[in-house]
């Protein structure tokens, strides 16, 4: 188990968000976290990158407490892509990318060619070689999407956490980013965590599914077991025809309609 | 320099030194590399590696040549006369300029060197912390709380009730200041701090602090003796009228004491022009961070106006003039060190030539220049927005 959160409980001041729950990272996985708005499944990923102090339970990477561990130690096992990043205006990918060998650098050793080939890998991983020079304001959305991935790439860590990393992506852009996603655990056995909306396309690139309301896991397991018509009832609130998916053989998700909350239902 | 993130990043690996990585050898053709080598190059000694701006360190260079050449040319400047050749002969020689050179000018010279450094400096990290252009040390409270300071004891000590000592005048005018200065900071810090430290909550509260204490300071003004507020009134605009070597020696220990801190935290003030959650990630404490750096612009602006009164708006400009001159992507600190230096020194000879033989305090001069250069700001900053 990579990462392990242990009875945490989250929130944002008196604001509790998630009370005692338990959730496990297996090495060499793609995890997605799937749930409504304000399920918490972006405040679990941010406790689990250490983004967010847990105020109860605690996190657990490689089974030490990550909070005790020195910040910079944990950016070199685990890179964390927040929700919609910010970048200061007119820096170009490179630059962008470069910043990802932050943890790896001192004061004296602050361009090594190990931190050059990181990077040129990491572009050329994602396929941005070319894009280098340009400021990341004139990139597409995937594109950029791209690019923030190379600087968690290029950081190194076997470790990724991406929170909705294909939000405000169109169709194609958003199979771009999963694509290549699914190359960074099959081709570099990165450990993956990452929270989606689309349940469909979590289903395809996922290895271990996670649903989440109220701050709570309601199930979690391979998509085929999870995605079921039941769950969705249960965890969206949704009346949906769950079929096999004609080109990937995962579950598929039709929508029928929205159902009354589970509290009027009988 | 300083600073390695900034506009443009050698991505490829330079002819020489091309290692067996596969992705090499086409990097190397693409045309963006050959762009970045030029703007930014690894420096690379055993496993010791830096990047080095060729543009930088010739802009650090030139501002180093005039910073010098406006030292000498000042110090022509007093009751004696004297030639270029003369300030340098009376520098190296041993005739009877050499006292007043030595003991008198250069002294001063240096402090405006300093003190201008030591500003500028403050300004670049205040800037690059709150990431806002137009944050310095006045915006940090450190200006302010000394003026307030100095002002009120200089009024409380009238001349009616018998003037301040002469222990007053040469020391306690600077440890006020210095108090004053901590103290200001200390409340714009205290106030600012909300489970954390964000920029531009820092820049609010500090317009705030700034404005009751500056108003403090009128008021006292308003009700000291006419003396003793004109005497105040030189001192909160800033002068290097008879500064000597007891103003040199602080200054220079304070430089000397935060500066290898101050180019330290240099990286991580790069890391902090991102969000809160990407710097986190990338193993940066960022509250930590931004504490340790705010601590050492208080510091060193404290230290500065300390030596020579709150000069005005080189804090302010000289980050962004180097920042200009770089084309860096922060102002850079080195290079802002060194245009507050130039610019203080340029300033003082204006200062002292313009209404010749009446000499004005340096700050009334800054004050000059950075107004419009103020107003400039705004209208980009604006235009921005609208943009």
């Amino acid at each position: 188990m990579r990462l392990r959160a242990v009875d945490v409980k989250l929130g944002y001041g008196d604001r509790v968000i998630v009370d005692g729950l338990d959730l496990g990272i297996e090495a060499g996985t793609v995890t997605t976290i799937i749930g409504p708005n304000g399920c918490g499944k972006s405040t679990l990923l941010r406790a689990l990158g250490r983004l967010l102090k847990p105020s109860g339970g605690e996190v657990l990477l490689d089974g030490k407490r990550i909070d005790r561990m020195p910040t910079r130690e944990v950016a070199k096992i685990l890179g964390v892509l927040p929700q919609a990043p910010t970048a200061p205006e007119g820096l170009t990918v490179a630059d962008l990318v470069a910043r990802g060998r932050h943890p790896h650098q001192t004061w004296y050793r602050q361009w090594s060619s190990g931190d050059e080939s990181a990077v040129n890998e990491a572009l050329s991983m994602t396929g941005l070689l070319d894009l280098g020079e340009r400021p990341l304001d004139e990139l597409s959305g995937g594109q950029r999407q791209r690019a923030w991935i190379s600087m968690a790439l290029a950081q190194g860590t076997d470790l990724l956490l991406l929170d909705e990393p294909t939000t405000f992506l169109d169709l194609a852009h958003q199979i771009e980013v999963l694509e290549l996603v699914r190359r960074l655990h099959s081709e570099l056995g990165r450990t993956v965590v990452m929270v989606l909306h689309d349940l469909n396309l979590a289903a395809r690139y996922t290895d271990h599914l996670v649903a989440m309301r109220g701050g709570e896991v309601v199930a979690a397991g391979p998509p085929g077991d999870v995605l079921t018509e039941g769950l969705l009832a249960e965890v969206f609130d949704l009346a949906a025809k769950v079929i096999e998916d004609p080109v990937t053989g995962t579950p598929l998700v039709v929508p029928v309609g929205p159902l009354p909350p589970p509290a009027r239902r009988d | 320099m300083s600073a390695p993130a900034e506009k443009a990043r050698p991505v490829s690996a330079p002819a020489e030194k091309a290692t067996p990585v596969s992705a090499s050898e086409e990097k190397a053709t693409t045309p963006y590399a050959r762009d970045h080598r030029v703007r930014e190059r690894p420096l690379r000694i055993g496993p010791a590696s830096w990047t080095v701006r060729p543009r930088s360190a010739a802009v650090a260079l030139v501002l180093l040549a005039a910073t010098a050449l406006l030292t000498a040319l000042g110090m022509r400047i007093g009751d004696i006369p004297m030639s270029l050749a003369q300030v340098v002969g009376a520098v190296v020689g041993d005739g009877p300029d050499h006292f007043v050179v030595m003991e008198l000018r250069l002294p001063r010279a240096l402090t405006g060197v300093l003190v201008g450094a030591a500003l500028a400096l403050a300004g670049a990290v205040t800037q690059a912390v709150a990431r806002n252009p137009l944050a310095s040390p006045d915006v940090l409270g450190v200006t302010p709380g000394a003026s307030v300071s100095v002002v009120a004891v200089i009024v409380a000590t009238s001349s009616a009730a018998g003037g301040p000592g002469g222990t007053l005048a040469t020391l306690g005018i600077p440890l006020l200041s210095l108090i004053g200065g901590l103290v200001g900071a200390l409340a714009v810090y205290t106030l600012a701090w909300r489970g954390g430290l964000d920029g531009y909550r820092l820049v609010l509260v500090g317009i705030g602090v700034s404005a009751v204490f500056t108003n403090v300071k009128y008021w006292l003004l308003t009700i000291g003796d006419v003396n003793d507020s004109g005497r105040a009134m030189v001192w909160i605009s800033g002068s290097l009228n008879g500064r000597g070597w007891e103003h040199v020696v602080p200054v220079a220990i304070g430089l000397a004491v935060l500066v290898p801190p101050a180019l330290l935290g240099a990286r991580s003030l790069d890391a902090l022009r991102f969000g809160d959650d990407t710097v986190t990630g990338l193993g940066v404490r960022s509250n930590l961070v931004r504490s340790l750096m705010v601590l050492a612009a208080v510091l060193l602006a404290s230290v500065a106006t300390a030596a020579a009164g709150p000069i005005a708006f080189v804090a302010l400009a000289a980050p962004q003039v180097a920042l200009r001159l770089t084309g860096a992507a922060r102002p850079p600190l080195v290079v802002s060190a060194l245009t507050g230096a130039a610019l203080t020194v340029a300033a003082d000879l204006v200062a002292r030539t313009a209404f010749s033989p009446v000499e004005l305090p340096v700050g009334v001069v800054t004050a000059v220049l950075g107004a419009p250069y103020l107003i400039y700001l705004l209208i980009r900053a604006r235009r921005k927005a609208r943009s």
